[in-house]
């Protein structure tokens, strides 16, 4: 690697408009390079180790350090099998687009990447779960692994290996609540996408009641560099106490929405201003949701804070998948507020009481308020559901991460919500 | 009745699973390919393939909102409806889809050309407003972008 690609190590080679590299392209690239390291000097748990070492923490949005997910798994002899890894790859969390940039533009990575984190694990069966709506991501993906069987990689002793791993894509139907890693096993047994109870954790019981690990696309991507570089030299891409660089993506009325590889703890305003280019011309920024639909809104005096775990936990919201999304003063934060919660609406599995019935509720409120129907009161009903609705009294995460932008909505954009009930109209539209 | 075309490829499909019921999601897509959306007799022909009962492949099938259980138009319209969309003027599209095409959202124009459907974020938000018609996706989208669009789709 050069200068610019040890920099970026997820988006060395993705080049805008140009097909992915084939496998022969790949391996010229250095490809494959950590499988045959992986599999021919290093024990799984050897690999397990160096992960743990990288202080590389999951990119779907949750943050769980990566090797100690992976250091649940069942190891040895008395292990249950078959073991599974599965690939995140429903990637539908509104404003996030970089698992779609690393599948599309270089699928071989994603696959050396679960070929290793099978053999790390000990898996017998990998499957990628990926959303209907990717076709693009699917085709190279499919035309990917089908070279990668070619060359030896996938199927019965890799390189010559006792190693083997059977590989699938499985392709989904729509449903945002398949994100959710437990709903996603389900799903992928050909059920409802009903999220399950934990404990059990996927690691003691998955698919099929066995040990599975279940990773983000762009988590797993950065296993074959921490295999090749090291941990110290992924850690250190850093700018945080979290490893590794980050897909940061921006949307809304910037500049130049787009998706950047960047050092993790880059701080907001630098994706803001330097990549994403400021706002465009005739509009300011008011807020930002920091990762995704459901992370809390941040304002202007977080600009400054670096984007990782850690901090922009402390700032009060989470970092979530990466993908901002930008709130401008010519849109109207209760319009805002009242699509995400819709949305959340719309996407519950309708399995526990307070998600199903409390988020349509929620819904009904804003849109009175939006359509100058609303009621002081209302502010009250809506902080008792970010309340009701909160982290432990729901089965899964979807309600406590639809009440995120609700709350802190209430909170930063209290005067917006007010006016709109004293003036009884919204002051966006006329 | 299933043809044997889709039972072969559905048996096919089948190998990857552990269980046929894993299957089911793929089943119904095959099904949905060869003749747009899956009627109730295709429903009973792949529950009674995959072994499961008709009412658990039924709520499958009603769970994911890419499985239609109603016939749709030759083309389905996916109208990205989430928030960065939404920002970026889902609301303008919208209209001027109910205008040109004579329907709103689970609707089919008269002329079975199109079915109009909401979908939630297709991963594009920097090119947002897009829309799907049928495999492809369409960004950076304005009315007048659209109009030209729908001209591809007969």
């Amino acid at each position: 690697m050069t200068g610019k690609s040890m920099a970026t190590p997820l988006t060395q080679n993705i080049i805008p408009d140009r097909e992915p590299l084939d496998i022969t392209q790949y391996q010229q690239a250095g490809g494959y390079q950590a499988l045959r390291k992986a599999i021919k000097e290093l024990t799984p748990e050897e690999i397990q180790q160096a992960v743990t070492d990288s202080k590389l923490r999951g990119r779907g949005g949750a943050g769980f350090p990566t090797g100690m997910k992976w250091s649940f798994i069942p190891m040895g002899d008395d292990a249950p099998h078959p073991k599974y890894l599965v690939a995140n790859a429903d990637e539908m969390e509104p404003g996030t687009f970089k698992d779609r940039l690393l599948m599309e533009n270089d699928p071989h990575q994603l696959i050396e990447a679960m070929i290793v984190s099978s053999y790390a694990t000990q898996a017998d069966v990998a499957y990628i779960f990926l959303r209907d709506e990717y076709k693009l991501a699917a085709h190279c993906l499919k035309q990917a692994a089908q070279e990668a069987h070619g060359q030896g990689f996938l199927g019965k002793h890799i390189l010559g290996s006792g190693f083997s791993l059977e590989f699938h894509i499985h392709t989904s139907a729509g449903r945002y609540i398949c994100g959710e890693e437990t709903a996603l096993l389900t799903s992928l047994e050909g059920k409802r996408a009903i999220p399950r109870q934990k404990p059990p954790y996927p690691q003691a019981s998955g698919l099929w009641g066995k040990p599975t690990v279940v990773n983000n696309v762009e988590t797993l991507c950065n296993v074959p560099h921490i295999i090749n570089y090291g941990a110290e030299w992924y850690h250190n891409l850093s700018h945080s106490e979290d490893g590794g660089t980050k897909l940061y993506g921006a949307s809304g009325r910037v500049k130049q929405p787009g998706c950047w590889e960047l050092p993790m703890g880059t701080t907001i305003r630098e994706i803001l201003e330097e990549y994403a280019g400021g706002m465009r011309a005739g509009y300011l920024f008011r807020g930002l949701l920091p990762g995704g639909a459901s992370t809390d809104f941040l304002v202007e005096e977080h600009l400054d804070v670096p984007m990782d775990f850690d901090s922009i936990m402390e700032a009060g919201s989470r970092m979530g998948t990466g993908g901002m999304i930008i709130l401008d003063d010519k849109t109207c934060p209760v319009g805002m507020v009242l699509n995400l919660e819709r949305f959340f609406a719309q996407e519950s599995c309708g399995w526990c009481t307070p998600c199903r019935d409390g988020l349509p509720w929620v819904a009904h409120i804003l849109q009175a308020i939006e359509e100058g129907r609303g009621q002081m009161e209302d502010l009250e009903i809506l902080e008792m559901h970010t309340q009701f609705l909160g982290p432990g009294k729901t089965f899964c995460m979807h309600a406590p991460g639809a009440m995120e932008p609700l709350q802190s909505a209430l909170k930063y954009f209290r005067e917006d919500f007010e006016r709109h009930i004293r003036e009884q109209h919204c002051p966006w539209r006329n | 009745m299933l043809s044997d075309e889709a039972k072969k490829e559905i048996e096919t499909e089948l190998r990857q699973y552990e269980q046929k019921q894993a299957g089911s999601v793929e089943a119904l897509k095959i099904v949905q390919r060869r003749h747009g959306w899956v009627s109730d007799q295709h429903l009973r022909d792949v529950a009674e393939m995959l072994e499961m009962s008709l009412e658990e492949l039924d709520g499958v099938a009603t769970f994911y909102n890419l499985i239609f259980r109603r016939p749709v138009g030759r083309h389905a319209i996916l109208l990205c409806d989430s928030v960065s969309c939404w920002i970026m003027g889902y609301d303008r599209l919208y209209q001027h889809l109910q205008n040109r095409l004579g329907i709103g959202l689970g609707e089919t124009s008269k002329d079975n050309r199109f079915t109009l459907l909401p979908t939630c974020c297709l991963g594009d938000c920097n090119h947002a407003p897009v829309m799907m018609v049928d495999e492809d996706l369409h960004r950076d989208l304005d009315p007048e972008k659209v109009d030209e669009i729908l001209g591809r789709y007969q």
